[in-house]
């Protein structure tokens, strides 16, 4: 019986702390997850695809620079990356400032927290994307680029009708496993001071002492947002490769 | 100049103009193997020259260096006339010194693959106006028009809105010749059309191909047909190792084999 009330009671404290203002907070915190992981996402798919095309090329420097990128940002921390992004761009930004004298001598330019996060969590994921668009384009049947050939389309058509709808077919299920941990990622950029859903639940728990509680939503939120996300790739799947399932 | 002015003339009145494909002295090595030792052969319109040989004699290499797909090491390579200008690359190979008379030139030279390469991602008819809307700049209402009308040809119009994995080789490899038709090209490429197909399907194909044939196109058909060689063609080439062994008129050829190497050849097939 003590113990029904003690769940009574901590049941309505949580709704009356999330009614306060924090519900709401935390509402805010999953939009600005959603944008950094698109944004990241966006600036990975440019990026990726850029480094996968180097990664294909037959010039043996773009090959290089697209290894070493993808080794070193899959081979880093994230946590790193994001430190190197936000702390030393603010260094950088800084000493140019004042080096042409924008800012006073003592004066800090910082890098702005959203930016700052979404470049270094889409770099990361970037690395990923183009391990996932450099084997998609390699499943592409080679007889299939050949008869594009073949029939008078030049690179870019080549590129525009053939291969870019089948690497998108074919790398939807890897891109929805990146997107997984871009949105995993994104917590990380909580130390860049951007008030996504990880920041709002730390600043919740300290405010409040309620750890257990705030850590406990937000654990639940991610788990929706990456649950939720599982089905629409899984529709995008049937979608984009729908001329290999049999027709009913 | 003066000579060269006389020989433009002659050219352009000699009997090159009824050439389809001129293919001059072809060679090409992949790595230290030899497969084409000086390939020559002539197509005038309406020709429809069988190219046989065993495997590894080159045939399928030769077709593949008229288009391109492969770059010949050397020799020159006309169509309709026109040269594709060659240049030498910086690994000192040749390659072709303007991309986009390539890309012209192959766009009149449609070519049915083996292995049917239709994209797959298109519906048929998706298949059929890609390239005629795209590298043609076709209007696209008169594309679907003209591709359905070929796909009726075929037979296969009920199967317009299928995508090709859907289909079975006989239906996508004669989805494919449509979508060679569909480029309106001076000569078709056929590179060993049937052979990937199972035996009861292989009729319908070559049923399609004995039509074309029978309207007058130039067609280059490499081929283990040897039904198809010696009745529709109206010539057969025979390589072996590289080289052209005999060339002739495919009922004369068939009735008497000019060499040795061609009697074995279908002796081996007639077994």
């Amino acid at each position: 019986m003590e113990f029904l009330n003690d769940l009574k009671d901590q049941v309505s404290t949580a709704y009356e702390l999330l009614a306060a203002g924090w519900g709401v907070q935390l509402l805010w915190g999953i939009a600005w997850t959603l944008a950094v992981t698109v944004v990241s996402m966006l600036i990975g798919a440019v990026l990726g695809s850029l480094v996968a095309a180097a990664k294909l090329s037959h010039r043996g420097g773009l090959r290089f620079i697209g290894e070493s990128y993808t080794t070193v940002f899959r081979g880093e921390p994230e946590l790193l990356i994001i430190y190197l992004f936000y702390y030393g761009g603010t260094q950088v930004l800084t000493g140019v400032a004042r080096s042409t004298g924008s800012i006073g001598s003592t004066d800090i330019l910082n890098m702005p927290s959203f930016l700052g996060g979404v470049l270094a969590v889409g770099i990361i994921s970037g690395a990923y994307q183009a391990e996932v668009f450099r084997g998609s384009f390699l499943a592409i049947h080679r007889g299939e680029l050949e008869a594009a050939r073949a029939y008078g389309m030049s690179a870019w058509l080549r590129f525009r009708l053939v291969i870019v709808p089948q690497v998108l077919r074919l790398a939807v299920p890897g891109l929805g496993n990146v997107w997984q941990l871009t949105i995993k990622d994104s917590a990380l950029i909580s130390v860049t001071g951007v008030a996504e859903l990880m920041l709002t639940a730390n600043k919740a728990a300290r405010s409040t002492h309620h750890s257990l509680l705030f850590y406990t939503v937000a654990g639940i939120l991610y788990l929706v947002m990456t649950s939720v996300s599982t089905p629409i790739f899984e529709k995008a799947e049937r979608y984009t490769s729908r001329s290999f399932t049999r027709p009913k | 100049m003066s000579a060269n002015v006389a020989a433009a003339a002659q050219a352009a009145s000699s009997p090159e103009d009824k050439s389809a494909i001129s293919v001059k002295d072809m060679r090409k090595c992949f790595g230290d193997h030899e497969v084409l030792k000086g390939i020559s052969l002539e197509a005038h319109k309406g020709d429809v020259i069988s190219i046989l040989g065993s495997s590894g004699s080159g045939k399928s290499t030769m077709l593949r260096c008229i288009n391109l797909l492969e770059t010949p090491d050397s020799g020159e390579v006309r169509v309709d006339g026109e040269l594709i200008r060659m240049k030498q690359g910086r690994d000192g190979r040749q390659m072709p010194a303007d991309i986009r008379q390539v890309e012209r030139i192959r766009a009149n030279l449609a070519m049915v693959f083996q292995s049917f390469n239709l994209w797959s991602h298109m519906t048929v008819l998706e298949n059929l106006v890609a390239a005629p809307t795209h590298v043609l700049k076709r209007p696209r209402a008169e594309c679907l028009e003209q591709a359905e009308a070929l796909l009726k040809r075929v037979g296969i119009w009920e199967r317009r809105n299928y995508y090709p994995p859907h289909m079975s080789g006989g239906q996508q490899q004669r989805a494919a010749i449509a979508r060679a038709l569909a480029m309106n090209p001076k000569v078709m490429l056929f590179d060993e059309p049937t052979s990937a197909l199972d035996p009861e399907l292989v009729g319908e194909v070559l049923r399609v191909m004995r039509s074309l044939a029978e309207e007058g196109r130039t067609m280059l058909v490499v081929t283990h047909e040897m039904g198809f060689a010696r009745d529709v063609s109206s010539k057969v080439m025979f390589l072996h190792k590289g080289e052209v062994d005999s060339v002739g008129e495919p009922k004369e050829m068939f009735a008497r084999p000019p060499t040795p190497q061609f009697k074995q050849f279908i002796a081996n097939f007639n077994k």
